[in-house]
């Protein structure tokens, strides 16, 4: 693998099993109900946080997921890294399941995450370096070889070792903050990063710089990322592919361009429009979407957006579309209009 | 390497990692004293709780009466149980009594510093039993959670049904009047309310992303309480403790008052207060200093404990 640490005898480098054709990341079923206590003589309710999501990861690539707040990004996040257990599902990395054949300590060795809040994931009583040092540490490495390690990282992320090393996170900025984290997450030198909303609270300037960063640190480390965002325009820019979610469920995955483009469920046309336009031609006029989701503890039967689509149809409230192939690039979408001779007015009638 | 370098965080980290290639550079940079050395976080604490002259007056004071008690012996001071029915209630300023006498004719400036010995220890040796027990048992609460947490917390919870002074009064009756009892007492007092700040700052720290950022490090649950969390934890519960202790000597001097704690002839601050109390009418002002001692380490505990807290707070 193309990891450039000249520690080379301190952690062993995750080694490629299934050849390029294995996907990094397969991903089935992911399923996890938040229990909501009812009160003293109502039933148990659940939160359907994520519910069923299933994507693969090819090696190399950046998968971006989008959505807006509440829709389980972050829980698939954290139910990928296992910081939470999952109800159902099955996680297969780079062909070994993961339980079965890949321990989870391994799994955090091979995937590593950064957080959105730049300051609450660095300990504020822990300097930069040892902040980075931590989970090499953990992973058997010296401590002096886990420190230069640390100190080359930072110089990676750009950040001089020199003046940054010794500092504390309340000690520089936000934008250094999250290279310190991305510094961090490198230090085990994973194959899979997940980047939770990691650009999404710095100012757009920082942003850009950040961002050129990560595509830096991909082409050089080989690195195959999961992009969670809810900023339409950064999600386009850095990933291949893309996944919408709406309400816990995947609705539309696909080639960014496809998607964008031509995008098939009613709920990303929604999203895509409701992105401000710099061209003052192109002016938003009408509202994209009305209402707010509905309550994730009482879900629509049916398609779970048809509450606020304006196309739905008795059809809508009955079953839940499943995600159904509109190519042969991977654009998939879960909407009855996408599938021909659903019954839907406005489906298709041939392929 | 690099080869787009648009932005000027691409032009960067290009030229820093031609500037650096590998170890050696590493090894340089470790080998050279940093011009930005970031201080520790507690010199800069230490630094700031100089600047606060509250604090600095505080610990002064405490540093006098907890000097003046430890060589007591040493301080040519009257014999602290030599009493005199002839020279009972002397008003202070009168020659050979600086501080007056008190109602058996003993030297009261003898008494009130050696009465500090045995005030001391029975105010600051509870909180301290407390703050070890209480901290341990919060942090499990705290970072284990679940049912474990139910259960400690809702076991110190009872202790919350009694108001404090009640509760120290109970036990130590039940244990019988005495020094170690009334420590125990006041131990038992405390530790409820060092668990409950213990658990809700360790929650707190707990549900931090950094902490979950170490999860996801692999690190083990002890390698994350140790690095993690005892150091971010520790801190708020020390300051709370600090306030505690000017409560502890109320308690303290409370109970051997109601003759539950020291027994006399021992010289100690509440008793002193309450074998004074009669002469109260008779000469007033020797009357109250035991309280005035008690009243003056209380509030430089306090204050000191507010100076901490505010000293602590780094991020504003």
């Amino acid at each position: 693998m193309a990891i450039a640490t000249p520690l080379t005898d301190s952690l062993k480098p995750i080694e490629d099993r299934g050849g390029a054709a294995q996907p990094l990341l397969q991903v089935t079923g992911l399923r996890k109900h938040f229990p909501v206590r009812g009160g003293l003589f109502t039933a148990r309710k659940t939160v359907c946080a994520v519910d069923d999501v299933s994507f693969t990861v090819i090696k190399g690539e950046t998968v971006g997921i989008v959505g807006e707040s509440g829709c389980g990004k972050s829980t698939t996040a954290r139910l990928l890294m296992h910081l939470m257990n999952r109800d159902a599902g099955e996680i297969i990395y780079d062909g070994m399941q993961v339980g079965p054949a890949l321990s989870v300590r391994e799994l955090r060795r091979a995937m590593q995450m950064v957080f959105q809040d730049s300051y609450a994931s660095l300990n504020p009583r822990l300097t930069v370096e040892d902040s980075i040092a931590f989970g090499p540490k953990v992973h058997g490495m010296v401590d002096a070889s886990a420190r230069n390690l640390a100190r080359e990282l930072l110089g990676k992320v750009g950040l001089r070792p020199e003046i940054f090393a010794n500092r504390y996170p309340h000690e520089i900025s936000g934008g250094q903050r999250q290279r310190v984290n991305i510094a961090r997450a490198l230090a085990l030198s994973p194959r899979l990063v997940i980047l939770d909303e990691a650009v999404s609270a710095l100012d757009k300037s920082v942003e850009a710089q950040v961002l050129n960063l990560l595509a830096d640190l991909k082409r050089e480390f080989g690195l195959t990322y999961l992009f969670i965002s809810h900023d339409l325009n950064v999600v386009r820019y850095i990933s291949d592919r893309v996944l919408v979610m709406y309400l816990g469920e995947v609705v539309e995955l696909g080639p960014v361009e496809q998607v964008w483009e031509a995008p098939a469920h009613p709920y990303t046309r929604a999203l895509l429009g409701a992105m401000p336009s710099s061209d003052p031609d192109r002016r938003t006029e009408t509202p994209p979407i009305s209402g707010d989701p509905p309550n994730p503890i009482d879900l629509p039967p049916g398609c779970r957006f048809h509450t606020r689509c304006p196309f739905a149809e008795p059809l809508c409230a009955k079953a839940n579309p499943k995600l159904h192939a509109l190519d042969r690039m991977g654009h998939q979408a879960a909407c009855y209009m996408a599938i021909p001779g659903s019954g839907h007015s406005r489906a298709p009638t041939s392929v | 390497m690099t080869t787009v370098g648009n932005t000027e965080a691409n032009v960067k980290s290009a030229a820093l990692a031609t500037a650096i290639p590998g170890n050696r550079a590493s090894e340089a940079a470790l080998q050279s004293t940093p011009q930005a050395r970031a201080r520790g976080y507690w010199t800069t604490v230490g630094r700031r709780l100089l600047r606060d002259k509250v604090s600095i007056t505080c610990a002064f004071i405490l540093f006098l009466i907890f000097a003046s008690a430890l060589i007591a012996p040493w301080l040519h001071l009257a014999d602290p149980y030599q009493g005199s029915m002839i020279r009972r209630l002397r008003h202070i300023g009168t020659p050979g009594y600086p501080l007056g006498s008190d109602e058996l004719g003993r030297d009261m400036l003898a008494r009130l510093i050696y009465g500090g010995r045995l005030s001391l220890v029975v105010g600051i040796s509870p909180v301290i039993f407390a703050f070890c027990a209480g901290s341990s048992l919060g942090l499990i609460a705290g970072y284990v959670g679940g049912r474990i947490n139910t259960a400690i917390m809702r076991a110190v919870d009872v202790f919350y049904a009694f108001p404090s002074v009640l509760l120290a009064i109970a036990i130590s009756g039940a244990l019988g009047a005495g020094i170690v009892n009334s420590i125990v007492s006041l131990t038992i007092v405390f530790l409820p309310q060092i668990t409950r700040v213990a658990e809700s700052v360790t929650t707190g720290v707990r549900n931090r992303d950094f902490v979950e950022a170490a999860r996801a490090s692999g690190a083990g649950p002890f390698t994350i309480m140790r690095v993690h969390i005892l150091g971010n934890v520790l801190g708020p519960i020390f300051v709370y403790a600090t306030g505690l202790i000017s409560v502890s000597m109320i308690l303290a001097a409370g109970l051997s008052f109601l003759g539950l704690g020291t027994k006399p002839p021992e010289p100690e601050w509440g008793l002193m207060l309450n074998t004074l109390r009669t002469a109260i009418y008779i000469n007033p002002w020797v009357a109250a200093l035991p309280g005035a001692m008690i009243f003056a380490v209380s509030i430089c505990f306090n204050l000191l404990s507010d100076g901490m807290r505010s000293a602590m707070d780094i991020r504003n």
